[in-house]
């Protein structure tokens, strides 16, 4: 048993010398750079269309500009670049909403093989399920106590 | 044109800055992606529960509306605004209602572009 662990033990710092250590520097790095261009492009987006319609309301451009991304990551990641663009940025990919679209994305292309109601259906949801199911649940938290709040 | 300049440096910082925090957790801590993704949005929600996210969006445009932390305050705004319009239907419902366009999109798009795509990882 204590035989197994030491070998776990070793396994693991073999790993870690294995894996390709990119300096956590250059990811931060990578990371600023590649999420600041995604939100200037949203923001590129909605500036666009505010020109375009000068009366729309702010919330509605700015949702307009998170679905022009959303469907430019998800066409990115059907034609298979957008994994590379991951690579390269790491979090600055996946914090964005461009994360999102994408897990759910990949995830769909990914388990397609396993049918449409087990493979597509349920596992589209692996990585962005969690995000959903909890963002869905902290805003009916924050609707009930701004309710409450109102009543008194 | 000044203005406009100094706008796209405060979106590309500000986005740029929550990604990097982002990247630092994911180094540091060694958490996985889908779980910092849930603490951004836990993050992006409280914030916005108390009204705070919104100068940031304010502030800084696209660049805190975009990363999850915006999708967070999205919900709870949504959630706000249907409970001092709608009541209690609005509260349950106001926060979905807020971001549906997007979601709905992810998740309809996904759906198509599934068809067309074949899988290179799963080969069995």
């Amino acid at each position: 048993m204590s035989d197994n662990i030491e070998r776990n033990e070793e396994y693991l710092m073999y790993v870690e010398k294995q894996t390709p250590k990119t300096g956590w520097f250059n990811s931060l790095f990578h990371a600023f750079l590649v999420g600041g261009m995604i939100c200037c492009m949203a923001q590129m987006f909605g500036d666009i269309i505010k020109a375009y319609n000068p009366t729309m309301d702010i919330l509605r451009v700015g949702s307009w500009s998170s679905i022009i991304i959303i469907t430019i990551t998800i066409l990115l990641t059907g034609f298979g670049v957008f994994d590379r663009i991951a690579k390269f940025g790491g979090a600055g990919t996946f914090i964005p909403i461009s994360g999102f679209a994408n897990s759910i994305a990949s995830c769909a292309i990914e388990f397609k093989n396993e049918g449409l109601v087990f493979g597509i259906g349920a596992k589209m949801f692996y990585v962005a399920g969690p995000v959903l199911v909890n963002g869905v649940a902290y805003s009916i938290i924050v609707g009930l106590v701004y309710t409450l709040i109102q009543l008194f | 044109m000044l203005a406009a300049i100094f706008m796209y440096v405060k979106v590309f910082c500000v986005g740029g800055l929550i990604c990097l925090i982002g990247e630092l957790i994911e180094i540091k801590t060694k958490i996985t992606p889908a779980r910092i993704l849930v603490i951004f949005l836990m993050v992006g929600a409280i914030l916005g529960g108390f009204g705070i996210y919104n100068y940031l969006v304010e502030w800084a445009g696209a660049g805190a509306t975009l990363p999850i932390t915006g999708f967070g305050n999205a919900l709870a705004r949504g959630a706000i605004e249907g409970a001092t319009s709608n009541g209690l239907f609005g509260a349950i419902g106001g926060g979905l209602m807020a971001t549906s366009a997007g979601v709905a999109v992810s998740i309809g798009l996904s759906y198509i572009v599934s068809f067309f795509v074949k899988s290179k990882t799963k080969k069995s």
